[in-house]
């Protein structure tokens, strides 16, 4: 309940300095348990009407791994900027965390580019939402998660324009900690439709 | 920077539409849940009156549909969660000697997602005099295709889908909120097994609602995207699977029992102790129990569906799942028994109503097990039999422990007494109408009267069982009206009562009715289970709770309009999306957005409560110390 200190840090652990801190931190990770549930029903439903194709295309006639390939590298390599920004954040150097973020975030829109290339991609290919089971289910599956890391670009964004005028306090490090732990999140959910989705899609 | 900055402190409507304190969130839940009770409560007289006699014509057909849908919907989603966290935010916070919530900006949040998602389905009523809407009639499970089928028409299925979107959203981040605050704001000393029931209920049935919730949300995605953008997920013709719905829906809807009930049993322990001066008998095994109820309410939500026919294995061991739940609720059970036995028991209307829980809880406990046994219930389903069961724990046990909670919280929400006459006449009115309402119902089911359907014929043996139960459920209403009465009366009396009218256990009552705004002038130190009555009987107790805290100023959480301004975004999205307007969607997801960003870029910082104010609001002096502090 007190008032932000730039100077001081408990435990040397910014984010869990204040009650308002370790609050926010414990209810994000609660969140998190939640979103995996959300989640867990869109692979559930996925992967039961993952063979129901209609007429449409399938997985076999649509996955090329360069595309994925690529997705898949720009995330996870995100997932790693964005922890180097906390180890910057835990040794008190705003700057460097910025610039990590910064990448994350840079990776994250490729990522998302990539994505919407590749829907566009599967559209012309023939796989529209409304086509199949299978489509309606990959679209919302894979949108999904493709929103949370837009969602998640946004928010750190604003974090980093955040930073430059407030610097790393006891209200701002558990906002840059709990960014950091949803991005993580939204990269995890991603092995799991590399997984899911892709590879299991092509073993048919 | 140690000093709050100044903040508007709003007074009169103002005050309550921008509140973040968790007390008047707390009367705000139980004002609008009881608003819908009463809206849900009419659609269920009208249901009875249809159902009166034989070949009634009063409502039949898509209109007697959408009595019974709204009815269901209502009743759980925008009366028995909203009472819940009325209940949870009023109380929790006190008995666990806290000032606030964890989040009370997202507290707010929390309670006007509910209310805006809540008056978003029950406009479908209004708004189907006004063009081509209609009201949502999938029923309250709003099992696929009923509910997913592609119409030209909009409204319907679409206010039911997207007023629980938005109410859903609010229910999960308002679990949230009461899981870090117990888990974080305990006052020194309220270790885990030093909490209240009623506390350890409120935790658990935070947990269920954190892993219930995001599968309704899935399944109402889902739905909302066959019926808004033609997705095939419940669409069997392009390879969708109804079967899909059924299981998410249950998933999240059988713990959903559990988040309803669990609060019940809380109220019910904190009342049958205090009521009985006695502590309450096996405290430990309660907690377990709550624990294990709440743990096996995820293992049996296919006892709902053991008609779908997904094989002997699966109903099986679903079946043995939900007979083991029992176990733990018989121990709930006995150990109300055991506190009662031997106590000194008041019977208040409080206790009544609790007293009367437990029978009525037993036989919907049995129809229960009855009813996990699958080759049985596949002569249940469907049936009246189970119309008794499901109403036998929700208002036999759900609505009686509001009761009682009611007529035993009143005195720490609003500083007065209910009525004690009034209030038992409401007892035996509601207790005597329940019983003929539902009673009778078991026998109908067993007689065939399948659910759902708005008439049947003569001669069938069925006249005089609906007729007892429409009549049982007049004198529910008349219940209800004497409730409503004994609330205006008490309010214009005004007669105040103190701190601790019930000579109660628990650290709530420890402070002034009702609660100042920083409830605990001094965070209280907790030494034992029954925080206060503790104080009462120890050797070295006085009767008060010993401080863990000089007295110093209070830091306070600054009102906010952004919470009734996110929640409305939503609520103009909801209506974007019923009409296929998408850019006014658009707009209120903005809206939404928008406040989104301004919350997170201006920080609260709160305001100070100072010392002179808090010693004056308790009635004390201003300790020497703090005056010349104030005076250098």
């Amino acid at each position: 309940m007190s008032a932000p200190h730039s100077n001081e840090a408990v435990n040397g652990r910014l984010e869990t300095a204040t009650l308002e801190g370790r609050n926010k931190v414990l209810g994000f990770w609660l969140f998190l348990g939640g979103e995996t549930v959300l989640f867990g029903c869109l692979f559930a439903t996925f992967l039961a009407l993952r063979n129901q194709v209609n007429d449409g295309p399938g997985g076999m006639d649509l996955f090329e791994f360069n595309i994925v390939a690529w997705a898949t590298f720009l995330l996870l390599t995100s997932s790693m900027t964005s922890v180097m920004a906390i180890v910057e954040m835990h040794r008190g150097n705003v700057q460097m965390m910025r610039l990590w973020f910064i990448v994350t975030v840079l990776l994250g829109a490729g990522f998302l580019g990539l994505e919407i290339y590749e829907f566009i991609h599967y559209l012309n290919l023939g796989l529209g939402f409304t086509v199949s089971a299978f489509s309606s289910a990959f679209y919302t599956l894979v949108g999904f998660h493709g929103a949370h890391v837009a969602f998640g670009i946004l928010w750190i964004a604003l974090l980093v324009i955040q930073s430059y005028k407030k610097g790393l306090t006891t209200v701002t490090a558990p906002k840059f900690y709990v960014a950091a732990l949803y991005w993580h999140f939204v990269d995890l959910v991603w092995v799991f439709i590399f997984t899911i989705v892709y590879l299991m899609g092509r073993v048919g | 920077m140690a000093q709050g900055h100044a903040v508007k402190r709003y007074t009169g409507l103002l005050d309550w539409l921008t509140t973040v304190d968790h007390k008047k969130i707390g009367i705000l839940y139980l004002l609008a849940g009881g608003l819908f009770f009463l809206i849900g409560g009419f659609e269920a007289i009208l249901i009875r009156i249809q159902l009166m006699d034989p070949d009634n014509t009063y409502f039949v057909g898509a209109t007697f549909n959408a009595l019974t849908t709204m009815h269901g919907t209502t009743m759980i989603f925008f009366a028995a969660m909203p009472i819940i966290f009325g209940f949870m935010n009023a109380i929790v916070p006190l008995q666990i000697g806290a000032r606030d919530v964890a989040y009370p900006f997202v507290n707010a949040l929390g309670f006007w997602l509910f209310f805006f998602g809540g008056l978003l389905m029950n406009l479908s009523w209004i708004l189907n005099y006004f063009g081509a809407t209609g009201v949502p009639d999938a029923g309250w499970t709003g099992y696929a295709p009923l509910s997913s089928a592609h119409s030209e028409s909009i409204g319907g299925v679409d206010f039911y889908v997207l007023g629980l979107q938005v109410a859903g959203i609010g229910t999960l981040i308002g679990g949230i909120n009461f899981l870090v605050t117990i888990i974080n704001m305990r006052a020194p000393g309220m270790s885990y097994m030093r909490m209240p029931l009623f506390t350890w209920a409120s935790f658990i049935t935070s947990a269920l609602i954190l892993f219930a919730f995001p599968a309704i949300t899935v399944g109402l995605v889902l739905l909302m995207f066959d019926r808004l953008f033609d997705a095939n997920f419940f669409d069997v013709v392009d390879g969708g699977n109804p079967v899909i719905w059924e299981h998410i829906f249950w998933i999240f809807g059988h713990p959903e029992v559990y988040i309803l009930i669990l609060p019940g049993f809380g109220i019910i322990s904190e009342i049958v102790s205090v009521f009985s001066r006695k502590v309450l008998f096996g405290y430990s095994t309660m907690v377990f129990a709550t624990i294990l109820i709440g743990f096996l309410g995820f293992m049996v939500w296919v006892h709902h569906m053991f008609t779908v026919g997904l094989g002997f294995t699966a109903n099986a061991l679903f079946a043995i799942a939900t007979m083991l739940i029992a176990i733990p609720t018989g121990v709930k059970i006995f150990n109300w028994l055991f506190t009662m036995w031997g106590g000194q028991i008041s019977f208040t209307t409080a206790n009544l109503f609790a007293t009367g829980f437990i029978p009525t809880f037993v036989m919907g406990g049995v129809t229960g097990v009855l009813l996990a046994v699958p080759s049985a219930d596949f002569q249940f389903h469907d049936s009246y039999f189970v119309v008794a069961h499901f109403h036998y724990v929700i208002v036999g046990g759900l609505v009686l422990g509001f009761f009682a909670g009611l007529y035993y919280w009143w005195p720490k929400l609003f500083g007065t007494m209910l009525n004690e006459t009034l209030g038992k006449i409401q007892f035996w009115t509601f207790f005597i109408g329940f019983h003929l309402t539902f009673f009778v119902q078991h026998f109908l089911g067993l007689l065939g009267m399948p659910r759902r359907v708005f008439t049947y014929e003569k001669g069938v043996g069925m006249e005089l069982g609906n007729y007892i139960s429409t009549l049982g459920a007049f004198l529910m209403g008349i219940s209800t009206l004497i409730l409503i009465y004994n609330i205006v009366v008490t309010t214009i009396k005004n007669k105040r009562v103190g701190a601790d009218p019930w000579d109660g256990r628990t650290l709530e009552w420890a402070i002034s009715s009702p609660a100042p705004e920083y409830n605990f002038a001094q965070t209280p130190l907790v030494r034992g289970l029954d925080a206060l009555w503790h104080e009462k009987t120890a050797d070295d107790g006085d009767g008060k709770m010993k401080p863990a805290e000089p007295l110093g100023e209070i830091h306070m959480p600054s009102p906010s309009w952004l919470p009734i301004a996110m929640s409305f975004g939503l609520f103009v999205s909801g209506f974007g999306f019923m009409y296929r307007h998408y850019e006014i969607a658009i707009i209120g997801i903005v809206i939404t957005l928008v406040c989104m960003f301004l919350r997170s870029v201006y920080d609260d910082h709160g305001f100070h409560i100072s010392v002179e104010e808090v010693c004056e609001t308790e009635g004390i002096e201003v300790p020497k110390s703090k005056a010349e502090e104030a005076h250098s």
